[in-house]
């Protein structure tokens, strides 16, 4: 019999009242409705397939997972699980699920609606790009080649029980539950939509898609049968697409729009931060996001470690952040500064050109050698990538730019014809507040195959294993789980397949009317707006 | 008339089966994967495989162009790669409003440009007749952004006579007509003002004025139909033109046309998106086109269907 794990966070988490009161805001009117504005069309709100950052916080508000934030927070709480089990050795997960939690078209949700889900968004045929977060669960690999129709490691209990087999101990699996992809869908709204779930969205969410004009706009409208009591405070929200950021910001200070979701945008930036009414209005806030230069380690001469540290030290990242009018920090390592395991006081490689003129002449490239920058071509990534072809040349590197379409930069990371990228508009953000989520595909070995994401073709088999060996762990947040990630973060940057230029702040700007605490127009996994928890003054 | 209707109409089928050819083949051949932007980031080797397989981009160029054209042929656009949901939809939902700001575009261009290009042409070689050639030559050389960004910035923000973009009363259409009008006009004015001067010189005008007809009687009546047919032309290909997108206007107007829908497809390499838009472009500008050519001879009766 699978005994009870006795880790101080998962007895907080079996803790945790058995019916969802919230601690609602006391200031909170309920009521009103908000315009959102964006300017690309919303591909699709299925939320096994949804993976824009645009689409993420809309499937939010009208999906629940089995896990949960904390509104702002990167702290996890259980969602539509009431409370969990977890096995001594780690593998087995048994999720009590709330009762009473009822879909928009009014059925009551139940345990085999979960494993419906998880098949679902496992299932090659609705071709999830998160499936592969699921890759612990047992059973996954047979879902995958297509010799069974049905995770194995899933198993309906009781209709208000579930019960999850891992395969290998995985320290990420709750936040895996607490993705869109791991959202709880009917089968008979998926089977009624008939292969156009993403337009006809179903879930068990704050709020319901009520209208949607295809390239004009989308209304949601609050449900009254959400199982937080007293959420959501708004009664609509209407997300506006097709609006260029220019003239969402005209509109925002004409009145007519409450938050545009794209964002101030950089050319009125200054303006508006200059002056104090507007400046006031702005909630700035970091993000779980980095900037980097990715190195080919494949290509010489940046086969040589010398030279990657050289090149490092060649990057001058306060410039760079000034290009983006100062709106990020400036970066020593990959994680981001709010991310678990990032390390403090870790320096980096400081800015010194003539220790790296020194370094490069050491490994005997005195003259310095040619190479080819790439970089997404649209604005501010092109003036970045000068910059740091202007801080190359100065210790003797001489890149060319080439300014392409993101999809043909990602070809050519992928393909490993690229000797350095510029990871700007395609930079990495994570989907989970956990360190483990800016490694496997971006820095590991599996991500160094032909197609994959990790640009540098950077793969060391010792820093993978401590890296398995640190989601083996059971509890997310062990500080000893933190200084192993902490570790292999700083092993990464020993070999410097990157350099890490910035963090970039996020800013939202929101109208006079709207009210709520900070921290959910900035909410790190909510982006940009937690809709479920804001609301409107007056 | 019927059946250089009919050769012209297969002449249009053939000129789309190329076309559908062609830009099928730059999709296949073009160095980014589609599969990659739907697996995203984060996907497994074993998901980007299972993708590929799912959306038969495994398959050879020749079997994935008969498996599109063969379903074209049934009505089946296809489903968008990163949407799934039905291209024809999209488009459709899209369609009104490019054909709209199509309509209302094109007529603002022959309102602005040919009242220039006629003045220009009676006052030919004055102080008026420089101003407007060297307007038209401005306009012409204006970027779209600049210009739209600034009728909106004056007339919506500032003046607030217009809604600041949108969709959906004659009051939202004024501006991007206007914004288009203006940019297009440019052409216009310069092509009838030639067409006008030629016109002028001929002898049945000189015949006219000569038995004593109103000086507007014969501009109207006898000069204008004449100059007008290389404007004819130039309104099929605007057509062209339009339909494949006036993107920078309609991201300014926040207008729902098929250009946004174009313009996000090709950055993520949708690819059955693109196809059917650069298909429905392809057949408006052959249909286009065509309709110029039938209506020619109408005011020209010399012009003569063979």
């Amino acid at each position: 019999m699978k005994k009870l794990l006795t880790s101080t966070a998962l007895i907080a988490a079996l803790a945790a009242p058995a019916f969802a009161q919230e601690s609602l805001d006391p200031n909170a009117t309920p009521g009103g409705g908000i315009v959102v504005t964006y300017k690309d069309d919303v591909a699709t709100l299925d939320p096994a397939i949804g993976y824009d950052w645009q689409n993420w916080s809309m499937i939010k508000s009208l999906f629940d997972g089995l896990m949960d934030y904390v509104p702002g927070t990167t702290e996890l709480r259980p969602g539509l699980a009431e409370s969990y089990m977890v096995s001594e050795d780690g593998l087995t997960f048994t999720f009590s699920l709330r009762s009473g939690v009822t879909f928009h078209n009014g059925r009551e949700m139940t345990a085999a609606d979960v494993k419906y889900s998880l098949d679902r968004v496992t299932n090659p045929e609705t071709q999830s790009p998160g499936a592969g977060f699921f890759a612990a669960i047992a059973g996954f690999d047979a879902i995958s080649d297509g010799s069974a129709s049905t995770l194995e490691g899933v198993t309906v209990i009781d209709p208000s029980t579930v019960q999850i087999q891992l395969s290998r101990p995985d320290a990420t699996f709750l936040h895996v539950m607490a993705l869109n992809f791991a959202s709880v869908v009917p089968e008979e709204a998926v089977a009624a939509a008939n292969g156009d779930f993403g337009k006809l969205p179903v879930g068990t969410g704050a709020f319901k898609l009520d209208e949607w004009t295809i390239g004009q706009r989308l209304v949601f409208a609050k449900n009254s049968d959400y199982w937080r009591d007293g959420l959501p405070y708004l009664d609509s929200v209407t997300f506006e697409v097709g609006q260029e950021p220019i003239v969402a910001l005209l509109r925002l200070q004409n009145g007519e729009v409450d938050v545009p979701g794209d964002g101030i945008p950089p050319a009125k930036f200054l303006e508006v931060m200059g002056d104090p009414e507007q400046a006031a209005r702005v909630v700035e806030g970091g993000q779980l996001q980095t900037g980097y230069i990715t190195l080919n380690v494949t290509i010489p001469p940046m086969d040589n470690v010398e030279v990657r540290k050289a090149i490092n030290m060649a990057i001058n990242k306060d410039r760079i952040t000034q290009i983006i009018n100062g709106r990020a920090v400036p970066a020593t390592q990959p994680l981001p500064p709010s991310m678990p395991g990032y390390t403090e006081g870790y320096a980096g490689y400081a800015f010194d050109p003539e220790a790296a003129k020194q370094m490069l002449a050491d490994a005997g490239l005195a003259d310095g050698f040619e190479t080819e920058l790439y970089v997404m071509n649209t604005d501010p990534n092109p003036r970045i990538a000068q910059a740091i072809q202007q801080d190359l040349a100065a210790i003797g590197v001489r890149a060319s730019i080439l300014s392409l379409a993101q999809a043909n930069v990602i070809e050519a990371g992928g393909a490993g014809t690229a000797p350095m990228i510029w990871s700007g508009g395609m930079a990495w953000i994570a989907d989970f507040p956990d360190p483990s989520n800016f490694f496997g595909p971006i820095l590991g070995c599996s991500g160094a195959e032909e197609g994959g994401w990790n640009w540098s073709k950077f793969c060391v088999e010792d820093i993978d294993a401590a890296a398995t060996a640190a989601d083996s762990m059971l509890d997310p947040s062990a500080p000893e789980r933190l200084k192993m990630w902490s570790d292999v973060y700083m092993k990464v940057m020993d070999e410097a397949p990157w350099v890490p230029v910035f963090n970039e702040q996020r800013y939202t700007m929101k109208s006079a009317r709207m009210g709520g605490d900070d921290s959910l127009y900035v909410d790190p996994v909510s982006i940009p707006v937690n809709y479920d928890y804001v609301y409107v003054t007056k | 008339m019927a059946s250089y209707t009919v050769s012209r109409l297969v002449q249009a089928v053939l000129i789309l089966l190329g076309v559908s050819f062609i830009t099928f083949f730059l999709l296949y051949v073009l160095p980014a994967d589609p599969v990659r932007q739907i697996a995203g980031r984060s996907a497994t080797p074993q998901t980007v495989a299972n993708i590929r397989e799912q959306l038969g981009l495994d398959q050879p160029f020749i079997v994935q162009y008969w498996r599109y054209m063969a379903g074209l042929f049934q009505g089946d656009m296809g489903r968008s790669y990163l949407q799934k949901t039905d291209v024809a939809t999209l488009i459709a939902a899209r369609l009104p409003a490019s054909l709209l700001l199509m309509a209302a575009g094109i007529g603002a261009e022959l309102v602005i440009g040919l009242t220039m290009g006629i003045v220009a042409a009676l006052w030919r070689g004055r102080a008026i007749d420089n101003g407007l050639m060297m307007a038209s030559f401005v306009t012409v050389s204006a970027p779209q952004f600049v210009v739209a960004l600034l009728l909106l910035y004056l007339f919506a923000v500032t003046l607030g006579w217009f809604p600041i973009g949108g969709y959906g009363t004659l009051a939202h259409l004024v501006l991007p007509a206007l914004t288009l009008g203006i940019l297009g006009s440019g052409w216009y004015a310069r092509m009838m003002r030639s067409s006008m001067i030629e016109v002028l010189r001929a002898d049945f005008v000189r015949t006219a004025r000569a038995k004593g007809l109103k000086r507007s009687r014969v501009i109207l009546r006898h000069a204008l139909p004449n100059a007008v047919l290389p404007i004819i032309a130039m309104i099929g290909i605007d057509i062209g033109i339009f339909m494949g997108g006036i993107v920078i206007v309609e991201g300014v107007f926040g207008w729902p046309g098929i250009g946004q829908l174009a313009w996000q497809a090709i950055q993520r390499v949708d690819i059955p998106i693109i196809m059917g838009v650069t298909l429905v472009s392809a057949c408006a500008i052959v249909l286009g086109n065509l309709l110029a050519d039938l209506i020619t001879p109408l005011i020209d009766p010399r012009i003569r269907i063979r």
